[in-house]
């Protein structure tokens, strides 16, 4: 069978198991099912930019938060359409993204993580300092009635869990499929060619700057789309998403699943759900637990878990 | 089981029909008795199973620590005395790390994996407002204990209460009158420059505007802010008395260097309590703060005053006279948030007892009895003092203190009155579909 066989059996084999899921999880674990969905989108926005350009952003919660705040604070002030809500939002991220790239590009290595976790913690205080707009800290709620909408006579209740979950595996799926178009495209070469070996890059004529700006807006522009559908799904938002955790999250996701493959962000943010989850039923001290299963599986799957599997057995993964 | 010969009837039969209706009437007659109705309920009922959504890790775990202690004290005296309607309550805890993202799903958790009763507990108001959708699209009763303004505010929804504390905005309002008559009329407000501070900045100032009161400066101080020494020289010269809220790990800071600015020569200084909850007052640098005044809404100190419901809430809970745990004098408590928890159940078990609430069907039943209640009576079940709840704002309304320190204690020098503290809004969840 040869790789691009193998390759759409394992992706389309992924969205039909998560569809699947939906059918038989119980309902608490249904809806951590919608929210890892969302959470892997924002994973895999990043991994395009730490993944396949090698560059490590340390301040992804603002494209995170662009989403957030866009699409909520355009249903909460200006009662949009959580469909324009949702895009806003996006557009939101996508032109953050663009506007930090053509700064923080300047630089690269650890002055690139540090420019953007700069501005990170700037947005976050952004989100504070205009308290009165968007409550700081405390954050706002959006009713039930704001998150229903009628599409093409069908009615569409984003606080119904079937409804949610299929939309959350919708933009799981869109992110799923622009990520290996892009990482199969000579584009996608060209960035992984950047994170090889910039400098040999450029010597053979690309213009890397304007790669890794694509790069990021692309990564801005996924973060931003899983913060829009994040607030719109679960109806809230707050300054507690810009903070560095939420910057912190998509690293270490991405380093789980396996930086670089297209898989890997999903299996690190459902991973690290589980393993927190799992370990906070059973003692209060549960980051312990996490760190310790954490140093033991960087011991044993050092390129994270479908990096590892790609480069031992399955080299064909994407 | 062999049918030639019955149980009951027939020739051969074990048991008699006279006997068996003899052993069934001594058994309801046992079962009816005084006394053994609520055992013989107790043993036989489901429990009534709380969620109980607390911080024991993040931001607020020192709050946490001590909100898990008054609510097992609390559960075990009511269970003790026969639970509610009959039922033995389960408390079950989930913690939400203070994090209003992992608090939704505690909720969600709550409902559709331990199938719980209500939910109770929280505290911090961001983990507040990010779990109550949630609560909502559930359907499930949510009791917070939080202060926040959130709930009567009407920015949440109708199945959320706060029947256990007075909100920040009746607690802050509460002090303009006796601030205005006793320190002073020109305020200097320092305070964090997030929510928490902002609703201290706006309340406070209307409340002391109204009082004929005026602020001389409003001194907002950014979050990541580990130095105040700056701030401390924008304080205008004729201000009479610095009203101040800072939280968080840069309290002790804060309060040295406002001794070392001011030294001797100082205005009036009023705080909030919540700057020093679980901090032993005799902590070195804390000196400064010596002929000061503080919030508080239950006395730390069992002075003079103390009522025995007071006492029976402290040996209850294991605090003893001065705020401490009765097993190690330097552990805090919170003691002017977590009687919340306690009054919160006493408020459940109130409204399920009311509702003939019996299972999730009756939450609306549940919803309402809860609305309907109109006041509490000061006792072992509201030790801290009388309330008025208003079921259009699902909102409680007390007394608060105001404690002066003395020799590293807090002394009540004065206690409002209700109305002090009373506000006008439109809230009105009744009108919320249930």
């Amino acid at each position: 069978m040869i790789a691009n066989q193998r390759s759409l059996i394992l992706h389309a084999g992924l969205i039909v198991i998560l569809f699947a899921l939906q059918f038989l999880l119980p309902d608490y674990h249904h809806t951590n099912f919608t929210s890892i969905m969302v959470l892997a989108t924002y994973a895999m926005g990043y991994n395009i930019l730490v993944g396949y350009t090698g560059l490590l952003s340390l301040g992804h919660a603002m494209f995170f938060a662009a989403g957030l705040y866009g699409a909520g604070m355009g249903v909460y002030y200006l009662e949009l359409h959580p469909v324009l809500a949702f895009i806003l939002g996006s557009v939101a991220g996508l032109l953050l993204a663009i506007a930090i790239g053509l700064i923080a590009l300047r630089t690269t290595g650890v002055a690139f993580m540090i420019v953007t976790l700069m501005f990170a913690q700037a947005a976050f205080l952004v989100t504070l300092y205009f308290n009165d707009i968007t409550h700081g800290d405390e954050g706002l709620t959006l009713t039930q009635a704001a998150r229903g909408f009628d599409l093409l006579g069908w009615h569409v209740d984003l606080t119904n869990p079937s409804q949610r979950y299929n939309l959350a595996l919708a933009l799981f799926l869109g992110a799923l499929l622009l990520c290996l178009a892009l990482v199969r495209s000579p584009v996608g070469r060209v960035l992984v060619a950047i994170r090889e070996n910039e400098e040999r890059t450029k010597m053979l004529g690309y213009d890397a700057r304007r790669y890794k700006l694509l790069a990021l807006s692309l990564s801005g522009l996924l973060s931003s789309a899983a913060g829009a559908a994040y607030v719109l799904f679960f109806g809230y938002v707050g300054s507690s998403f810009a903070a560095i955790p939420y910057s912190i999250y998509p690293l270490l996701w991405v380093l789980l699943g396996g930086v670089g493959t297209v898989v890997g962000p999903v299996i690190g943010t459902l991973l690290m759900f589980y393993l927190i989850e799992i370990s906070r039923d059973h003692t209060s001290s549960y980051m312990i637990v996490v760190g310790v299963v954490l140093v033991l599986l960087v011991l044993w799957f050092p390129k994270g878990i479908a990096g590892t599997i790609r480069a031992r057995w399955w080299g064909w993964i994407p | 089981m062999n049918p030639k010969t019955p149980l009951i009837g027939g020739k051969k039969s074990l048991i008699t029909r006279r006997s068996a209706l003899k052993t069934l009437g001594a058994a309801s007659a046992l079962a009816l008795s005084p006394g053994y109705v609520r055992y013989a309920q107790a043993q036989t009922a489901e429990p009534l199973k709380l969620g109980f959504q607390l911080h024991s890790t993040g931001i607020g775990a020192g709050y946490g620590r001590w909100y898990d202690r008054t609510t097992h004290a609390a559960v075990k005296l009511i269970n003790d005395a026969g639970g509610i309607a009959g039922r033995q309550v389960e408390i079950i805890t989930e913690d939400d790390g203070t994090d209003p993202k992992r608090g939704a799903e505690v909720v969600e958790k709550f409902a559709s994996q331990h199938k719980v009763d209500f939910v109770f507990g929280t505290l911090f108001s961001h983990v507040v407002i990010g779990s109550a959708p949630r609560a909502g699209e559930l359907k499930m009763p949510y009791f917070v204990v939080s202060e926040g303004y959130h709930v009567a505010s009407g920015a949440l929804n109708r199945y959320v209460f706060q029947p256990g504390i007075t909100d920040v905005r009746s607690q802050v309002s509460s002090m303009a009158p006796w601030i205005a008559g006793n320190l002073g009329k020109k305020v200097t407000m320092i305070f964090p420059d997030y929510a928490f501070g902002h609703d201290h900045r706006d309340f406070f100032t209307a409340a002391i505007e109204k009082q004929g009161g005026s602020i001389a400066a409003l001194l907002a101080i950014p979050p990541t802010e580990t130095s105040y020494t700056k701030y401390f020289a924008q304080i205008p010269a004729d201000t009479e008395v610095i009203y101040h809220v800072m939280v968080g790990p840069g309290v002790l800071t804060f309060v040295k260097e406002m001794g070392e600015h001011f030294g001797s020569k100082r205005p009036q200084i009023f705080g909030f309590i919540d700057s020093l909850e679980a901090v032993d007052l005799a902590s070195p640098g804390l000196e400064f703060l010596d002929g000061t005044y503080f919030w508080e809404a239950f006395p730390r100190y069992a002075g003079a005053e103390q009522s025995p419901y007071d006492k029976f809430y402290r040996e209850k809970v294991g605090v003893d006279a001065n705020g401490a745990s009765t097993g190690d004098p330097k552990d805090i408590a919170t003691y002017s948030h977590m009687f919340g928890c306690w009054e919160t159940l006493y408020t459940i078990k109130q409204a399920v007892e009311a509702s003939g609430y019996k299972s999730a069907a009756d939450k609306g039943a549940l919803i309402e009895a809860v609305e309907a209640i109109t006041s509490f009576a000061e006792g072992n079940e509201h030790p801290q003092g009388n309330k008025t709840f208003d079921g259009k704002r699902h909102q409680c309304y007390g007394h608060q203190f105001i404690s002066k320190v003395e020799g590293a204690k807090l002394n009540v020098v004065h206690k409002t009155s209700i109305e002090d503290g009373l506000y006008e809004n439109d809230t009105d969840y009744t009108k919320q579909p249930l």
